[in-house]
């Protein structure tokens, strides 16, 4: 059986080798791709949405349904994790707290904790130290990592970036915060019914967008109907349709991707954890 | 693009991509795997690809990385091999 495996894995990797022969060149002007669509996106992005980074404008405005149904899946990803994975569960608790002047550390069952106590803090049962180097630096990374990101994601029609990245960087900043310090004090910050209501307004931003240029007279996702309301030309209103479906993508992944941490390290049951 | 970089590149990212694999030890492979990601960022860099490059080092090389790590957390090691 092991032997087949292998032999339909080279048979198969020795297939697409071989075919990939028949491909285009990396940067052959005369490829399909490159003499149909490329050419007239290249040429007409600038007149047609004012946006100087071609990708912005093709996955925002071009291909704009495209993009929608991916923050729509990223959405479902988040919702896949909470489902699989919050589970109410009603086994004994146990909690660990340490006595502050002694050191000493206390493992209570049943449900009379010392909840808001001067002296017992509350630790993780494989609980670590935590280092006050780390804490001090990533406290003032964080700070850098979010003004980042949202220059990523305002700035994502001149440079590289956009919605998806700013997301995932604004994302990575709490994630950050719950790794240096603990995870309950991540989520105290930014609370999972937060970030559920933050997905799924992300999404919400981005159909609304483009709900609003069907409700004003034009088609779905065509943003220059946004005009009269912005105050701008039909190519500038372009621009700022895409800042702010762009805007919604980020929102959403921003909370999807800590809404799967906060799921992922704690195993559903957001107490303990990474 | 260079070619010299190029091929360091494309070399590092097979051997990363082979050590992810191989590995035995969870932690150790999705470490490999995000150095695998972070290569290939690095190749679309070369290649021209930014904006595809950005959210390669941004999702696959963060992110990703961080939550093959906080699931191997709750995972234990049963064998000592």
């Amino acid at each position: 059986m092991k032997i087949l495996g292998k032999i339909t894995i080279l048979l198969c990797g020795g297939l697409l080798l071989f075919f990939t022969s028949d491909f285009p060149d990396f940067g052959d002007a005369n490829s399909p791709a490159s003499t149909h669509l490329s050419p007239y996106f290249i040429e007409h992005t600038l007149e047609d949405t004012a946006v100087p980074n071609v990708v912005t404008s093709v996955l925002a405005d071009y291909r704009g349904y495209d993009t929608m149904f991916e923050t729509t899946v990223i959405l479902t990803a988040g919702l896949a994790c909470f489902l699989l994975l919050k589970i109410p569960t009603k086994e004994v608790k146990q909690r660990y707290y340490r006595h502050e002047p002694t050191g000493v550390t206390l493992r209570i069952e049943g449900d009379r904790y010392p909840d808001k106590s001067a002296v017992f803090t509350r630790i993780d049962s494989t609980w670590v130290p935590s280092d006050m180097i780390i804490n001090f630096t990533c406290r003032i990374l964080i700070s850098f990592i979010q003004i980042f990101a949202l220059y990523v994601v305002a700035h994502g029609h001149h440079s590289p970036g956009g919605g998806f990245q700013g997301g995932v960087l604004l994302g990575a900043s709490v994630i950050l915060f719950a790794i240096s310090g603990n995870l309950r004090a991540a989520i105290k910050q930014f609370g999972e019914k937060t970030a559920a209501l933050f997905g799924a307004a992300g999404v919400f931003i981005y159909v609304g967008t483009a709900a609003l240029c069907l409700a004003l007279g034009e088609n779905f996702l065509n943003y220059s109907a946004l005009a009269p309301l912005l105050g701008t030309d039909r190519i500038m209103a372009r621009s700022h349709g895409i800042l702010s479906v762009e805007i919604g993508v980020a929102v959403a992944v921003m909370a999807v991707m800590i809404w799967i941490y906060y799921n992922l390290s704690s195993a559903g049951k957001q107490d303990e954890g990474l | 693009m260079i070619l010299p970089i190029d091929l360091i590149v494309l070399v590092l990212v097979i051997v990363s991509a082979v050590a992810a694999i191989t590995v035995k030890d969870l932690l150790s492979a999705s470490v490999m795997l995000g150095a695998y990601s972070f290569l290939l960022c690095l190749l679309w860099t070369v290649m021209g690809a930014v904006d595809v490059a950005f959210t390669e080092a941004t999702v696959g090389a963060g992110v990703s990385t961080v939550f093959c790590v906080s699931a191997i957390f709750h995972t234990t090691r049963r064998t000592k091999d």
